[in-house]
């Protein structure tokens, strides 16, 4: 029970930025272990540059150390070059809070938010000393948990996990704490035990008390192997952020780290039903934080870290409920001597969005970026990205006419009932921004960013068949060929071999266990890294084990498939996913139902909770999918977010 | 209002790099809400100058940087206001005011006082750095931006200590001067014969040679407001 800081230390100097791994953050805890608490390791497997913003796990990592009955640390996965110098000196995987091996947790929870991690989440669980399949590990080894995104199809990962945290873990992650508490009081004697425990709180879902029948190919069923298992497991949703203001004290690591600023969650949940949008799928309804709750973090945030750059996060930021009050409260506010900047990650395609980004951004006004998704009206109207052309020609003229030079445009290709045209309407759109920008400077630039679709779990497009990756790199070539002689754009693209990798693992069932842990005994570590990528791995593993990637990826399922997420549920109903699936294929757009009538998808009636927003007025500006004159900015009728005493308990 | 600050950097945060340390600066001086001056132009930048870099895993009692200050502030409670914002392992030692017109710190330290600890035995080390110093020119191939190229070493060396530390190591004091040519800690390790294996490099001072030949810290020793920290090696 000691850190391993003098075994690790020695091998730091060897190894690129070991400032990863020393710890030493502001807001960084040293907790206080008693033997009666709950210790969990909080870990991001992928490097500590990516995984250190992660909200979900700065979260966690708070309100377990809040609580008197847990502790938790922090671990990421060590870089290639640390992994040699660990294994060949024979150190375990640690945290970088205390330096203590992960095998002194009692859990070690991993956040799961790209599928390609998967191949690092065994190799930390190997890392760890504990055995990568769940059935051959010991009461004295470390439980191992799953949350995030990804977990909305656990099954990949279902042989290696001892459970499964579907939806919000504020409240859920207390619950799971005395369920462990009360084990290791009673002894640990079985991991049977308290799997059957934990199988019993909403929103956990252990795969192990789940039998699989398969038809050849197909699946048959899942069915629990217990009694008193449920037969489909709901996620967990909180109903009011304000009720969660955390991370209280975001983490400043000393070296840099992706989106190293102060993070504010303004809201949770989207219902702009962008078909191919998983996350917005999956964290619905909208639920608002209060604006003054969003100022008083800000601030506070804000003297306490030093940071000179703050993201107010979600996944449509400039949708929530007077956002302009806030930004310009943040701006003005004389405490920040004006020097402070504001980003909004997800900027609305619109004139409106370019107007807050202008107010916020005084300087460095280099680079704005937009997501259209799509280069034709139908196309955008078969994802519901309702964005018309005036709408982003009117966002870039006012860009460029306030300053900015580089324009940045996020497309998708290999969409359900993509043509040509549809593609080739991607170079089209950018070769019209550059065109606008030249009224405006002397050598306008637009970076266009493609990505190849993968379909995911818990959407309309969790039937389609995905693109192969031959489809999708002549798409991209067409589009190469289309733009290269455009003066001022630059296109860029992911690599459709890792696509179709994403694809396996995306809405692979509990046999691609089997292909995983084959790719990572053969060294497929860091599968998001291109430098580490490579298909041929996952074609052979998927070769050797008899399965064939046109069934898995590139097949087209029909209504009355049994999914291999079937047992899980979002709160949408299948029904409410199926016809949006048809009416993506029949062209016909769906406006947010926050300012327009319930669709009844299920997430709002399922839960009994509803959007919770601060204003009845829809934000100004643009069509952007509500299928209203936005310019008028019309007060239409939606639920308030009520005062806290009317909010139900949970 | 310049203000010259000196810190350390002790522990875990041996292994932050010299551009994270100055990220890590300019968040302290938000944090302690200094009224720092901020550069003209596009992409204003807090005026901070930095002195020589510190190599990633090296320790340091006396590492300095200049403030530039719209307003000026109370001397002699900076280091009790600043530290409190900075990481573990980086603690302000002294502060005092510089004139605006001073040679920049990187130009003007002329010689820094290390201590390395590194492997063998104390006595056959000493005999080696007797022996380097006794020869006129320690012709040395080093390494500038990808180029090698050769250079002597020995100008830069005024002194070497040698001392008995732990069993089967040593430890060396080396004053190194910075010029005719600047030499690394590493550097001068390897043109021992045999090479030394480091354990530790540690920066205990650096110096500026005044018009009487003699050295003088970057920071006045009237000004300071804390006492020199005993120099030493302190563990991780």
């Amino acid at each position: 029970m000691t850190s391993i800081w003098p075994q690790l230390e020695p091998l730091l100097a060897k190894v690129q930025k070991p400032a990863r791994y020393i710890g030493c953050e502001d807001g960084a805890i040293q907790p206080n272990w008693h033997p009666a608490s709950v210790s969990w390791l909080l870990t991001y497997p992928d490097t500590y540059e990516i995984g250190l913003p992660n909200q979900g796990l700065q979260i966690l990592y708070d309100i377990l150390n809040s609580r008197s009955d847990s502790v938790a640390e922090r671990s990421y996965a060590p870089w290639l070059d640390l992994e040699a110098e660990m294994r060949a000196a024979g150190v375990s995987l640690f945290s970088v809070d205390t330096h203590r091996g992960a095998g002194d947790f009692d859990v070690i929870g991993f956040n799961l938010s790209a599928e390609l991690n998967y191949t690092n989440l065994l190799n930390l669980i190997d890392l760890a000393g504990v055995p990568v399949r769940t059935a051959a590990r010991r009461p004295h080894h470390p439980l191992i948990a799953v949350g995030g995104h990804c977990t909305y199809n656990p099954e990949p990962v279902a042989d290696f996990v001892d459970f499964v945290v579907l939806g919000d873990g504020e409240e859920i992650a207390g619950e799971i704490t005395e369920v462990i508490g009360e084990w290791k009081r009673s002894g640990r004697e079985s991991r049977d035990e308290v799997h059957l425990a934990l199988a019993k709180l909403d929103g956990v879902y252990v795969p192990s008390l789940y039998d699989i029948t398969y038809d050849g190919p197909a699946l048959v069923a899942v069915t629990p192997n217990r009694p008193g298992v449920p037969e489909r497991v709901e996620k967990r949703t909180i109903s009011d952020l304000a009720d969660w203001p955390h991370p209280r004290r975001q983490l400043v690591p000393l070296t840099e780290v992706v989106h190293d600023r102060l993070n504010v969650e303004v809201f949770r949940g989207c219902t702009r039903g962008c078909r191919f949008c998983q996350a917005g799928m999956i964290t619905r309804p909208v639920r608002e934080r209060p604006a003054d709750q969003v100022r008083t973090m800000v601030l506070e945030g804000l003297r306490r870290t030093g940071y000179d750059e703050i993201a107010l996060t979600s996944l449509s930021s400039a949708d929530f409920s007077g956002i302009e009050s806030v930004v310009q409260g943040i701006v003005d506010d004389p405490t920040n001597c004006g020097q402070v900047s504001v980003s909004l990650p997800s900027l609305r395609v619109d004139a409106f969005g370019v107007g807050i980004a202008a107010q916020i951004q005084k300087a460095r006004r280099t680079g704005l970026t937009f997501a259209p998704e799509a280069g034709t009206w139908r196309m955008r109207q078969v994802i519901n990205k309702l964005i018309r052309e005036e709408d982003l020609y009117q966002a870039v003229d006012a860009a460029y006419s306030q300053g900015w030079r580089r324009m940045k445009l996020y497309f998708l290709t290999g969409l359900p009932t993509e043509t040509d045209e549809d593609t080739l309407g991607i170079a089209e759109l950018a070769r019209n921004v550059v065109q606008l920008g030249k009224a405006h400077h002397k050598n306008p630039s637009v970076t266009v960013s493609v990505g190849g679709f993968v379909p995911k779990p818990h959407t309309p497009f969790q039937w389609f068949g995905q693109n192969t990756a031959v489809e999708l790199q002549r798409k991209i070539n067409i589009l190469r060929d289309a733009t290269r002689r455009e003066r001022g754009v630059d296109l860029k693209w992911h690599d459709p071999k890792a696509t179709l990798a994403e694809g396996l693992a995306s809405r692979g069932d509990r046999r691609l266990g089997d292909v995983i842990e084959d790719v990572w005994r053969r060294g497929g570590t860091f599968q998001e890294w291109s430098e580490c990528f490579r298909l041929d791995r996952w074609e052979e593993a998927m070769a050797a084990h008899g399965l064939d990637i046109e069934w898995y990826v590139y097949r087209h399922r029909s209504e009355d498939e049994v999914l291999p997420w079937g047992h899980i549920s979002a709160g949408l109903h299948q029904d409410f996913l199926w016809q949006e699936w048809r009416d993506a294929l029949a062209e016909v757009g769906l406006p947010d139902c926050r300012w327009t009538p319930c669709y009844d998808c299920g997430a709002c009636t399922g839960y009994s909770i509803e959007h919770v927003v601060a204003s009845a007025v829809p934000p100004g500006g643009g069509s952007q999918g509500t299928g209203q004159d936005l310019a008028t900015a019309g007060a239409v009728s939606v639920t308030l977010l009520r005062r806290r005493e009317e909010v139900g308990a949970p | 209002m310049r203000v010259r600050v000196r810190f350390t950097k002790l522990g875990r945060v041996r292994f932050v790099s010299h551009r994270d340390v100055a990220r890590v600066w300019e968040r302290a001086i938000r944090r302690a809400e200094l009224p720092i001056a901020y550069s003209e132009g596009f992409s204003p930048r807090p005026k901070v100058h930095f002195g020589l870099a510190l190599s990633v895993g090296h320790t340091s009692d006396a590492e300095y940087l200049d403030l530039d200050l719209r307003d000026p502030v109370e001397l002699t409670t900076l280091p009790q206001r600043l530290t409190p914002c900075l990481p573990v392992g980086i603690d302000v030692t002294a502060a005092a005011e510089v004139a605006t017109s001073d040679t920049s710190l990187q130009a003007a330290v002329d010689v820094v006082t290390w201590r390395f600890l590194v492997d063998g035995d104390p006595t056959s080390v000493g005999r080696a750095a007797e022996e380097m110093m006794a020869r006129p020119s320690i012709p040395t191939v080093i390494n500038r931006k990808g180029n090698d190229q050769q250079a002597d070493l020995r100008p830069a060396l005024r002194s070497i200590t040698v001392e008995a530390a732990a069993e089967g190591t040593a430890q060396l004091t080396v004053n190194l001067a910075t010029r005719p040519k600047s030499f690394r800690p590493a550097e001068v390790l390897t043109a021992f014969d045999p090479p030394l294996g480091e354990r530790r490099v540690h920066r205990i001072e650096q110096w500026i040679i005044d018009d009487d030949g003699a050295l003088q810290p970057p920071l006045a020793a009237r000004l300071d407001t804390v006492g020199p920290p005993e120099p030493c090696l302190r563990a991780g």
